[in-house]
């Protein structure tokens, strides 16, 4: 090692200073190089509309639907009405309902892929994102011929007779839900599995060695110790939940609407982008500050977990 | 230490089996552990000490035989209502609980009062001599800290019966020799029952009152650590215990008959005269000097400060034979030597 080392050394030593600097600057051309085309693309299809989002929000709607550059904070007390910040509001409680019962069914699921034999756990990951290998469309629309007054559901359980008249499924908040729920589980599975398949087992084994029945080891060592993953898996579920709009749309039909819907409606129908631009700017923070608040905790939770 | 106990039976292993797919990981294992001792269970890697042990904490559970503690079945019992405690080899600490969190563990799965608790961790904490790092998390601690930590951790729950996993093989030297003589004095300390799983015979030699050798998932030879090393059952733990010098022959009146290389000095063995054996000598018992029945050429000289060890090349011999001898050599590399060793220092083995 050190016999090829010497000679690079002694070689640089001669150059001087200017083929230091020489080389720092290929070493930079080198670096824009690789980093250049992603970089330059998030610049120009992320920064910039970005940007453009948030110079809207200062301006108004013109009469034909255009852009009237006028500086007001008018939008910002647009939105202080109860109405909108109260779609804000429902949209937040679905889409945490959503992480909730994503977490509650996801947990068990990782788990007990992580346990399983080595070559099951593939098999089962494959078969856990296997759902997005179909249409995201076609398979929203699947749900509402599940749930329809004359749908599966319905069907069968009138023709068991548990119920007399069809059940109101479709278009409700649980439709919606539900709906939410069976499009981002893999989402939630995932980061878990992978924060669980990490723990050392003989962490758990520890565990019961020290007295422990398996459930208090549950939940003195494993979540605990699992948590980074359990807040990802949320932060994975909770935002694109917050900002659907096609389930709403479709399952929630049209009564339950959630933010995303809202802004949607602004950019498309209303042609109202600076107002659409102002909602899209309140969802965009709340998001910031729900990541920056998992970028914290989970940087507390790893600094004990390094041993 | 409970001196009345001393000498009976705590442990008993009774025809223990355990496969795993082709791995015959245990066969028909039968041992006594003894009230208050320090045992060793000894071999190399995948001899099925390791899998002993896990049954003994209840991570595994044998095909067949029995095992009990104070004369109760313990493979009925669930690990974590066993007697048993373990310090595991990566120490296995909580990282996500302080240094006194992690002792404390055992104790609140007990139900023991806040205040007993209190007590217990500091007076182990100074046990282990770690007062003044209770609060510390475990990546905090160097690899010598981590260990006496899992090691209060363990005794801290006074069980029955302590198990060690390789113990001291994440440490360096140092500490290591320091951490041996710690072991012991705690062991006296405590008067618990230790059991140790080691590959390392030095550490089991110079910890344990009485070890077992393991090869093969079969139990080779139980015994004292000298009698280990001077009477050998056979010829896996002469070679695997120390080093040995080897040599296979036909027993005579006279002594071992090797061809090509004459009459070698053994024990006498009236009842094994005819049969091939192999006789074992032990280096520091070999001696090199102007008498002896062979002759041979100095091939190598290693001086380990207070010992030296010298390999000799004997005609007819495929490996030279080993001698240790007190202080510097007074033979150099090239010089002719006569080899020699008293008959009753040798053992022979594996008679056929």
């Amino acid at each position: 090692m050190s016999s090829t080392l010497a000679p690079q050394r002694a070689a640089r030593a001669d150059v001087g200073p200017r083929g230091r600097r020489a080389a720092r600057r290929g070493r930079l051309a080198g670096r824009l190089a690789t980093l250049g085309p992603g970089l330059g693309y998030l610049v120009v299809f992320m920064l910039v509309p970005l940007a453009l989002v948030l110079s809207y929000t200062l301006f108004h709607r013109g009469r034909f639907g255009g852009i009237v550059y006028e500086a007001s904070a008018d939008n910002f007390t647009r939105v202080a009405d109860g109405l909108y910040l109260g779609v804000v509001w429902t949209s937040v409680k679905l889409a945490g309902l959503t992480t909730l019962l994503a977490l509650l069914l996801g947990y068990p699921t990782a788990y007990l892929i992580a346990r399983l034999p080595r070559r099951w756990r593939t098999v089962a990951l494959v078969l856990v994102v296997l759902p997005f290998w179909t249409n995201f469309l076609i398979r929203t629309y699947a749900w509402i011929i599940l749930l329809n007054s004359e749908g599966v559901i319905n069907r069968t359980l009138t023709g068991v007779g548990v119920i007399d008249r069809p059940l109101e499924l479709l278009y409700t908040p649980g439709a919606v839900v539900g709906g939410l729920l069976y499009a981002y589980l893999p989402l939630m599975v995932l980061p878990l599995y992978s924060a669980i398949e990490r723990l050392d087992p003989q962490l758990r084994e520890a565990s019961a060695n020290l007295g422990a029945r398996p459930a208090r080891t549950f939940w003195s060592v494993t979540l605990p110790l699992t948590l980074p993953g359990v807040l990802t898996g949320c932060v994975f579920v909770f935002v694109p939940s917050l900002g659907n709009f096609v389930i709403p749309e479709l399952l929630g039909g049209g009564r339950t609407v959630m933010v995303g819907n809202l802004i949607r409606d602004q950019f498309l129908k209303a042609r109202d982008w600076p107002f659409g631009s102002t909602l899209a700017l309140i969802v965009i923070a709340l998001l910031v500050l729900l990541l920056m608040a998992q970028a914290w905790a989970a940087r507390r939770l790893s600094g004990g977990n390094r041993a | 230490m409970s001196d009345h106990h001393a000498g009976e039976p705590l442990v008993s292993i009774k025809s223990v089996s355990r496969r795993f797919g082709d791995v015959q990981a245990l066969e028909q294992v039968s041992l006594e552990i003894r009230q208050g001792e320090f045992f060793a269970l000894l071999g190399p890697s995948g001899c099925g000490k390791t899998t002993l042990l896990r049954i003994l904490a209840g991570f595994e559970h044998p095909d067949s035989g029995s095992v009990t503690l104070d004369g109760n079945d313990l493979l009925a019992v669930p690990p974590h209502r066993r007697p048993v405690n373990l310090m595991f080899q990566s120490y296995a600490l909580f990282p996500h609980m302080s240094v006194e969190k992690n002792i404390a563990y055992g104790l609140e799965r007990d139900r023991v009062p806040k205040r007993e608790i209190r007590e217990r961790v500091d007076a182990v904490l100074a046990t282990v001599g770690l007062t003044g790092l209770a609060r510390r998390r475990p990546h905090q601690l160097s690899g010598g800290q981590r260990q006496r930590v899992a090691l209060a951790r363990a005794i801290v729950k006074r069980p029955r019966l302590l198990l060690l996993d390789e113990p001291l093989s994440a440490l360096d030297k140092k500490v290591r020799a320091e951490m041996q003589l710690e072991l012991k004095r705690l062991q006296h300390e405590v008067g618990i029952t230790f059991v140790v799983v080691t590959h390392d015979q030095e550490e089991a030699m110079s910890l344990a009152d009485r070890i077992a050798v393991m090869s093969e998932g079969r139990v080779r030879q139980v015994d004292a650590p000298v009698p280990l090393y001077e009477r050998p059952a056979d010829l896996f733990v002469a070679d695997f215990i120390g080093a040995n010098n080897l040599v296979t022959g036909v027993v005579t009146t006279e002594g071992l008959r090797v061809p090509d290389v004459g009459l070698l000095p053994c024990p006498a063995a009236p009842d094994a005269v005819g049969a091939t054996a192999t006789l074992a000598v032990r280096p520091e018992r070999v001696r090199l000097g102007a008498d002896g029945v062979l002759v041979g050429v100095v091939r190598d000289v290693t001086f380990f400060g207070g010992t030296t060890r010298v390999a000799v090349d004997v005609t007819g011999l495929d490996r030279p034979l080993l001698a240790t001898v007190a202080g510097a050599a007074a033979v150099g590399v090239g010089d002719k030597t006569r080899v020699d060793w008293s008959g009753s220092d040798a053992v022979l083995l594996d008679r056929t």
